[in-house]
């Protein structure tokens, strides 16, 4: 980001940049940096709190007054926490899936019965994250569990295979977290239920297995680093 | 949810430690005052707009994402451990396109660029070197004088 910053500025435009991690600001010192002490993933603070987000704006845009640089000013103040849910936040449903599997049908019936729950977070939100991979998640998760079945399809020119199951998994956790997600108290008990505790999570965990042992080294790379976070790997 | 100070010991003591490539060179512009400035955004998270290519690990390209359709922006980030509820929760967070434009609408800056990017953040800088120089020449030409850069 900083040396983006640096590329930018050299072509003349001005440039601000927020950083995360201060020490790598330090290191290569764009001409103007805001450091917030923020969460990883939430450069501009808390979600729902436009006034906090537009002072770190503010804040960023003061750095261009400055005279000369390069500038690294430290924003004052630690993000807010978001407002709590009005009730502890209960799972939808809870299936056991102790060991991967490749249930593409409970898979189904899992999305339908959160698709109420999806819509209205779509409704609260005017927006979904849902889309990376260019299905609806019916035919995302008929498309890994066809993979594990062994109905491989070639790459495209369009689509790397590994991109394709990479993205089909990514659409299939926005699903599940935006129609059970309220709010940041409940992150990690939703994380925790959808890889333990979801058809949806069984399938992709069997699906990471079967990627480490595929013959394509970038398939192998995606299952490797980019299908399950350390903690519900098997 | 992770910050710096909480995170992993042994994440915060890559990060902290991590030596990134020296980008040599100390550019400096004299900004345009506040309501003459045309503002982008640009983002390391990964967004795209759906049917977008995917971005691939080690490259360093960009995705357009004009600021009529910042809503329907979604995230390739690489790495499956990175945080995207906040971004699930409110697009500001990461892209704060509504933010600039209450700026703008308030006259402290003068315009909301018609669009932002978004490189992969876990790209060494060499690699969008090119890349972010030809965006530039592109965001010029689109009258943006100002950048405001986030990672995630």
């Amino acid at each position: 980001m900083s040396g983006l910053a640096k590329y930018l500025e050299d072509e003349g435009l001005a440039t601000v940049a927020i950083a995360l991690v201060r020490r790598q600001a330090e290191q290569v010192a764009p001409p103007r940096a805001l450091w917030v002490s923020f969460p990883l993933g939430r450069p501009f603070g808390t979600p729902g709190q436009g006034a906090f987000q537009r002072r770190v704006l503010r804040a960023a845009l003061a750095l261009l007054e400055r005279p000369h640089g390069p500038v690294l000013e430290d924003f004052p103040d630690d993000a807010p926490a978001m407002a709590a849910p009005d009730r502890p936040w209960q799972p939808p449903f809870e299936h056991s899936v102790a060991t991967p599997g490749a249930d593409t049908e409970a898979v189904i019936e899992e999305l339908a019965a959160l698709a109420p729950r999806y819509r209205a977070s779509v409704e609260r939100r005017g927006r979904t994250t849902v889309g990376a991979s260019g299905l609806e998640p019916e035919p995302a998760a008929r498309l890994l569990g066809r993979w594990l079945a062994g109905d491989r399809p070639p790459s495209t020119p369009a689509m790397a295979t590994a991109d394709a199951l990479r993205l089909a998994a990514e659409d299939l956790r926005s699903y599940y977290f935006e129609a059970a997600g309220d709010g940041d108290l409940a992150e990690a008990q939703v994380t925790d239920w959808y890889w333990t505790r979801t058809h949806a999570g069984g399938l992709v965990r069997a699906l990471r297995l079967a990627c480490l042992k595929d013959s394509d080294r970038a398939i192998r790379h995606v299952g490797d680093f980019m299908l399950v976070p350390e903690g519900y790997c098997d | 949810m992770v910050r710096m100070n909480d995170i992993d010991p042994e994440l915060r003591e890559f990060l902290d430690g991590y030596r990134l490539p020296e980008v040599p060179g100390a550019p400096w512009v004299r900004p345009p005052p506040g309501r003459q400035r045309c503002v982008a955004l640009i983002s390391t998270a990964g967004l795209k707009l759906p049917g977008d290519r995917p971005f691939s690990e080690g490259a360093g390209d960009w995705r357009a994402i004009p600021t009529e359709r910042a809503g329907e922006a979604v995230m390739d980030h690489l790495s499956i451990s990175h945080d995207r509820t906040g971004f699930q929760h409110d697009l500001n967070v990461v892209l704060p396109v509504e933010r600039l434009q209450e700026l703008a609408a308030a006259g402290e800056i003068g315009a909301v660029a018609s669009c932002h990017y978004s490189f992969m953040g876990a790209s060494e800088p060499g690699a969008m070197e090119a890349e972010a120089r030809a965006l530039a020449g592109r965001m010029k030409a689109d009258g943006v004088n100002t950048v405001v850069l986030a990672p995630v």
